[in-house]
């Protein structure tokens, strides 16, 4: 197609290029990566999600060329039997490419971001060689979440629904061998298993969902369904009940929704950009697309929206409270990264689907700067810890460098040139050093203090992030939360409160954070030794500090500035635009200023001491104490649900079906009976003669193969063997030679 | 000799050439025989390509055929009768595909007695081909039993310290559920007068109706003939083979026991219960439906509980079983479609599995999960390749296993044979553990600190053999799981053929 032709008429021909180009740089990467440096790597994988980025700034100007009309462009073909018809195929409408511009936007940034991440990162776990491997994962990713995005079909949706989560699976668990810490450990590997089987709960949920729509609507193509739901012309039947509610389940298990959200927290184990890109911006963000996606199913089921809509506000609120009593910087946000997936739900459950797209794009901003900046909070400690160490090493090294206890050779994927010496002279202190590993945790914010002097830049983005977040006006934050808000004053009184607590608790919890993190003294030699990062790494977060202040342009609620209303309007049709309610902007912002004052107060005034506990403790007593522990749910997972299906399994497998069914029916009653019949019955009476004559010259006719089996020793087996086999030789003879 | 340049007489009875060239080789040249039974495998399988470029997929039918009559004896008719369908073709193209592939497993592995077991090996390959292509019961019957034969000693003579046990309880138990087949197949040509199977097609519906053969006798054969299929399937609660076998066997035998061996019994399901019992069939279909998903259950349980890793795919082959059977008495087109694919993809995907927890083996020794530990970090080819294997057993869209596993739920899902959605959505749960004693098995073996056996031993990466013994399989789990399309045109015209004798209320 000529240049001038795709201008005029749309670029949606280039729709595969979403999937194809990550692909193709994971291809590049995966082939040639070895010989390639650790920038030649990361370049072309950044490169790869770039071309993915322009692909969506391509396909959004050709869907607003066309009125907004939803285009379809056909791959290939891909199941059909029966009444089952399914390819893959593209949609491309503004919901889509709204969510692709998201996806690649933040996507690339990140991919940036960790080639300087990554750098730090693989040397202080000590494997380098594995620096490539991280942005083939990466690269895949973005083609899982392409197609979850831009599929016509609810299947193909489920393709990249779960690819995300194998992609989700091997990131959390990219350093498997070691917990946080980096001490040896299968921490992190259970971490990636606990993510995918809980996802796969909501799968669950997801499949029973797809298969009510198929023998209901006879289709799992998008608008097929949506015709068929429109047919039915029922309010609350049951069917589309069933519908949503199963949909529900897999978006709570995507979207880490109460009871489904237990994932979430231990994904963290990966490394920070991942927390940001997959944890926090884009894949848990899926399930809100599903349910946007689905809004004309939701539209007949006003009862589950119901569900949906107190599902997301509960989760709001609950995850909130645990975020106020963790002490490590990412949990915090992991929390956080909850809570706001609950506003987000909420809100689509609400029918506020402009509000909660609007929120889920300046999350994805502003989240995403903050779990970076605190991945540069994070290396910026490390280097502190180093530096310190080094001081107090100096006579050993002139290289920095830090060793897990398993440290493994690093040459297993290739730069053996990196993996620098092991020599006996490093043995000697690598004990001393493995200790200090042990004990100090560059994530928790008690080795944290006055960091704002010693990362200046990080600490103003971090700064950006939590005033987005908090939701103060006129950061991305406060607009799309409002709208949030609002939507829920007019309709829905219950999750008002609930979310406007939860609004409250989230500035409360960000400030902590920040006195805890930036302000008062540092309380370990690595904070006080903390170094700034990188360009490599800054610059996109000065990207994504833009979009936090300016984001919430996308969407202001004045006349005439509803762009993203009137964007996704287009698919998911016209949208009441509520104008700005001074009387909710205004509570949610004092509420948020009160709380900031308050974390003040308590975290800010007086600077938490080197082991002093959380001044939170003694106040607020068994609530602090249920929040520090995340009000116990793991625990109560594991004795309902873990420890229950381990025993069972066991003792299916070993005494049902070992001990029982194959010991004591197959070998005693069975086999025994057997022995016994022929000992009794055969033995003693049956005319012995003729039988082992028979058998005899059975076995001298054919002793030439016999000699290959004497190891057999069963004497029946044998000659039933022999026979059969000289059965098919004389019949095949037979009929050769007839 | 015009009879020898039959296709499928051709295909089914190729290895018997390697055989013959190998028994008249000395037992020492051990590579030689290794490349003569190789390249006849290989040919075997250019044969099986050359079928399947004559097989016409839009035809219904029974086709390619070689059919002689052989014994006629006081007016029964039984044939030497070859030919082939969308049914069984995808079946055939399978066994020819995974027989080399298995020979090349054994390539170090196998150093004792090479000769005997290469001979053991092709023989395998004929009875395995001949009980897919065999369109009359008596000579389906000869094929059936004769893979016994082979089998039994591969497991027995090359395999693990229980070998003998394990031989014999393979050998008892699968020809205990044969027998009651053959008496139901006497019956039926004594009632016929034929044991070629389109003639016997044509003659039955008259004997059904007039109530020569009456409802009850129907459900008497079907369920004899079930009996035999059920055992090799194997079915929940007839299982109890199984782990014996396969833990014993050597890999290549667990590869063929899993990728083929079993297939026989659903086929056997597909092409004689359904067809010859329509009636027995759909009034069995719930009672079948019901064990499938106890089986899926259960055998996804059971397999997380296992110590030794082979142990755990073995017990896995039962869930995903299970999952080919709900599929099978769905029937419907979505279900039984499903099924036949899932066959075929379970092949690929257990088939990989064994092989490549046989390459491990080869070098450790040792089946127990709790020795290993962070294997990818030493052997990172090998540890991709086993994740991707496993995902495709786990079925993980875009990989085969789940084209097949949701074909199957689906179809199940709204099955009028099976008569509830239960089935299936109690199935559904089974692709929930299915990740759950998968993840335990990869990252048990492959994730976590160093285990006990990765420390002592240098352990080596992949080497281009065993890479090129293992990438075909994983080009057809990628094939399969991204454009199916083709295998679903192969199957569609049998499928609805096969369906539409059927009355489901």
């Amino acid at each position: 197609m000529h240049l001038s032709e795709a201008i005029n008429s749309g670029f949606f021909f280039l729709a595969p290029w979403l999937v194809f180009a990550p692909i193709v740089g994971l291809l590049i990467n995966l082939i040639f990566g070895r010989q390639f440096s650790e920038k030649t790597v990361g370049t072309v994988a950044s490169l790869a999600s770039g071309a993915a980025f322009v692909v969506s700034v391509l396909l959004a100007y050709s869907v607003s060329i066309n009125h907004g009309e939803m285009m379809r462009w056909r791959l290939a073909e891909w199941i059909h039997i029966g009444q089952l018809s399914l390819d893959w195929t593209f949609r491309i409408d503004s919901l889509s490419t709204t969510m692709m511009l998201v996806i690649s936007g933040v996507g690339t940034l990140i991919h940036i971001y960790a080639i300087g991440y990554m750098h730090e990162d693989v040397r202080f776990k000590n494997d380098v060689g594995r620096f490539r491997r991280f942005f083939i994962f990466l690269n895949l990713f973005i083609a899982s979440m392409m197609i979850l995005v831009s599929g016509d079909s609810y299947l193909m949706l489920f393709v990249g629904w779960e690819g995300v989560g194998l992609c989700s699976f091997l990131l959390i668990g990219f350093w498997y061998e070691m917990d946080i810490l980096g001490r040896s450990s299968w921490a992190n590997s259970d971490a990636a298993k606990k993510a995918f089987i809980v996802n796969r709960v909501g799968d669950f949920g997801f499949l029973i969902a797809a298969f009510l729509m198929f023998w209901n609507f006879h289709s799992l193509q998008f608008d097929e369904v949506f015709e068929g739901v429109r047919a039915l012309s029922a309010i609350n039947s049951p069917v589309t009940i069933a519908i949503t509610l199963f949909l529900l389940v897999g978006v709570a298990g995507k979207s880490a929704q109460i009871p489904l959200y237990i994932w979430l927290p231990d994904a963290m184990a990966g490394p920070t950009p991942v927390s940001a890109l997959i944890h926090a911006a884009t894949m848990v963000t899926a399930g809100v697309y599903l349910v946007i996606r689905s809004a004309p199913i939701y539209a007949t089921a006003p009862d589950a929206q119901h569900v949906v809509a107190m599902t997301g506000a509960v989760t709001a609120l609950f995850a909130a409270t645990i975020a106020v009593g963790q002490y490590d910087i990412k949990k915090v946000l992991a929390y956080s990264t909850i809570s706001q997936l609950g506003f987000m739900v909420a809100a689509v459950g609400m029918g506020a689907y402009v509000a909660g797209m609007f929120h889920l794009i300046t999350h994805a901003f502003f989240k995403a700067l903050l779990f970076l900046s605190a991945g540069s909070v994070i290396l910026g400690l490390e280097r502190g810890h180093h530096h310190a160490e080094h001081a107090a090493h100096a006579h050993h090294d002139e290289k920095p460098k830090k060793k897990a206890k398993n440290n493994i050779p690093s040459k297993v994927e290739g730069h053996e040139e990196v993996s620098h010496g092991h020599d006996d002279h490093e043995a000697e202190h690598g004990e001393a050093r493995v200790e200090s590993v042990e004990t100090f945790d560059p994530g928790d914010m008690r080795n944290m203090g006055g960091l704002r002097k010693t990362m200046p830049v990080t600490f103003w983005l971090y700064m950006i992030g939590t005033v987005a977040l908090a939701g103060i006006f006129p950061f991305a934050g406060f607009w799309s939360k409002d709208e949030i808000l609002l939507d829920a004053s007019l309709h829905f009184t219950t999750i008002y409160w609930l979310l406007t607590a939860a609004a409250f608790l989230t500035a409360f919890y960000m400030g902590r954070q920040i006195w805890m993190v930036f302000f008062g003294e540092p309380r370990h030699e690595a904070a006080a030794h903390a170094e700034e990062s990188p360009k490599v790494m800054t610059l996109p977060l000065v990207v994504l500090a833009v979009l936090s202040v300016a984001g919430g342009a996308l969407n202001l609620p004045f006349e005439g500035f509803h762009n993203l209303g009137h964007w996704l309007g287009y698919t998911i049709g016209e949208v009441e635009s509520l104008p700005l309610d001074l009387k909710v902007a205004g509570i949610s912002t004092a509420l948020a200023l009160l709380a900031i004052l308050i974390s003040w107060f308590i975290y800010g005034r007086n600077p938490l001491k080197v082991n002093q506990p959380d001044p939170l403790k003694k106040p607020l007593g068994p609530i602090f104490k249920g929040m520090e522990s995340k009000w116990m749910v793991d625990e109560i997972y594991q004795a309902l649900i873990i420890t229950p299906f381990t025993k069972i399994s066991y003792f299916l497998a070993d005494v049902i079906d070992w001990r029982f069914w194959h010991d004591f029916v197959h070998d005693k009653v069975i086999a025994g009976t057997y022995n016994w019949v022929s000992e009794i019955g055969l033995n003693r009476y049956a005319d012995q003669k003729v039988i082992d004559a028979f058998a005899n010259w059975l076995a001298d006719a054919t002793q030439w193969v016999s000699a290959a089996m004497r190891k057999v020793q069963n004497g029946f087996v044998r000659s039933y063997a022999l026979s059969v086999m000289l059965g098919v030789v004389l019949i095949l003879g037979y009929l050769i030679f007839k | 000799m015009e009879f020898l340049l039959q296709p499928l007489t051709l295909l089914t009875f190729f290895p018997l050439i390697g055989v013959l060239v190998i028994l008249f080789m000395n037992s020492e040249s051990k590579a030689a025989i290794r490349w003569v039974a190789l390249v006849t495998s290989l040919i075997t399988f250019a044969i099986s390509l050359w079928v399947f470029a004559q097989f016409n997929s839009s035809n219904p039918d029974l086709q390619i055929e070689a059919k002689y009559p052989w014994i006629q004896v006081a007016g029964w008719n039984i044939y030497y009768y070859l030919a082939v369908d969308g049914l069984s073709i995808l079946l055939v193209l399978l066994t020819a595909f995974l027989t080399p592939i298995s020979i090349l497993s054994t390539w170090t592995a196998i150093e004792d007695r090479v000769k005997d077991f290469m001979i053991f090996f092709l023989l395998l390959e004929v009875g395995m081909t001949g009980v897919f292509l065999a369109q009359d019961l008596f000579l389906f019957y000869i094929f059936w039993e004769f893979t016994l034969v082979p089998m039994y000693f591969l497991i027995g003579l090359w395999g693990g310290p229980r070998r003998v046990y394990a031989a014999i309880k393979f050998f008892l138990y699968t020809m205990a559920g044969s027998i009651l087949m053959l008496v139901a197949i006497l019956y039926l040509g004594v009632k016929t007068l034929t044991f070629n199977i389109p003639d016997m097609l044509a003659v039955l519906p008259g004997l059904y109706s007039s109530g020569e053969i009456t409802s009850a006798t129907q459900m008497l054969l079907f369920i004899a003939f079930a009996a035999a299929f059920a055992i090799k399937v194997p079915m929940w609660p007839l299982h109890s083979w199984l782990p014996d076998a396969h833990v014993e066997a050597p890999t290549a035998g667990s590869i063929i026991l899993a990728g083929v061996l079993l297939k026989m019994g659903t086929y056997g399901f597909l092409r004689f219960n359904i067809q010859l019992f329509p009636e027995a069939t759909v009034q069995a279909a719930p009672w079948i439906a019901l064990l499938a998903t106890i089986g899926i259950i259960y055998g996804a349980a059971v397999s997380y509980a296992q110590a030794d890793v082979k142990k755990l795919v073995a017990y896995s082959s039962v869930s995903h079983l299970g999952f080919v059977m709900l599929g099978l008495f769905a029937l419907n087109p979505e279900g039984v479609a499903g099924a036949i694919l899932q066959m075929v993809n379970h092949g690929i995907s257990t088939g990989a599995l064994f092989l490549l927890i046989g390459m491990i083996y080869e070098q450790t020794h040792t089946r127990e999960l709790k020795v290993y530990g962070g294997l990818w970090k030493i052997m990172p080819i090998f540890g991709t390749v086993m994740l991707i294997s496993s995902l495709s057993s786990m079925g993980l869209p875009g990989l085969n296993g789940f084209v097949g596993e949701f074909t199957i739920l689906l179809g199940a899902f709204g099955s009028k044979a099976i008569g509830s959605a239960w089935y299936a959505g109690i199935s559904a749960i089974g692709v929930i553990m299915a990740a759950v004693y998968i993840l335990y098995m990869f990252q048990k073996m492959f994730l976590g600190p160093l285990g006990e056996i990765t420390h002592h031993h240098e352990l080596k990466d992949l080497n281009w053999r065993e890479i090129i013994t293992v990438a075909p399989l994983l080009v057809f789990m990628f094939w399969i799981g991204l454009y199916p399309a083709p295998f679903f045109n192969i199957l569609a015209p049998a499928v609805d053929k096969l369906l539409s004798v059927l009355v489901i209320p």
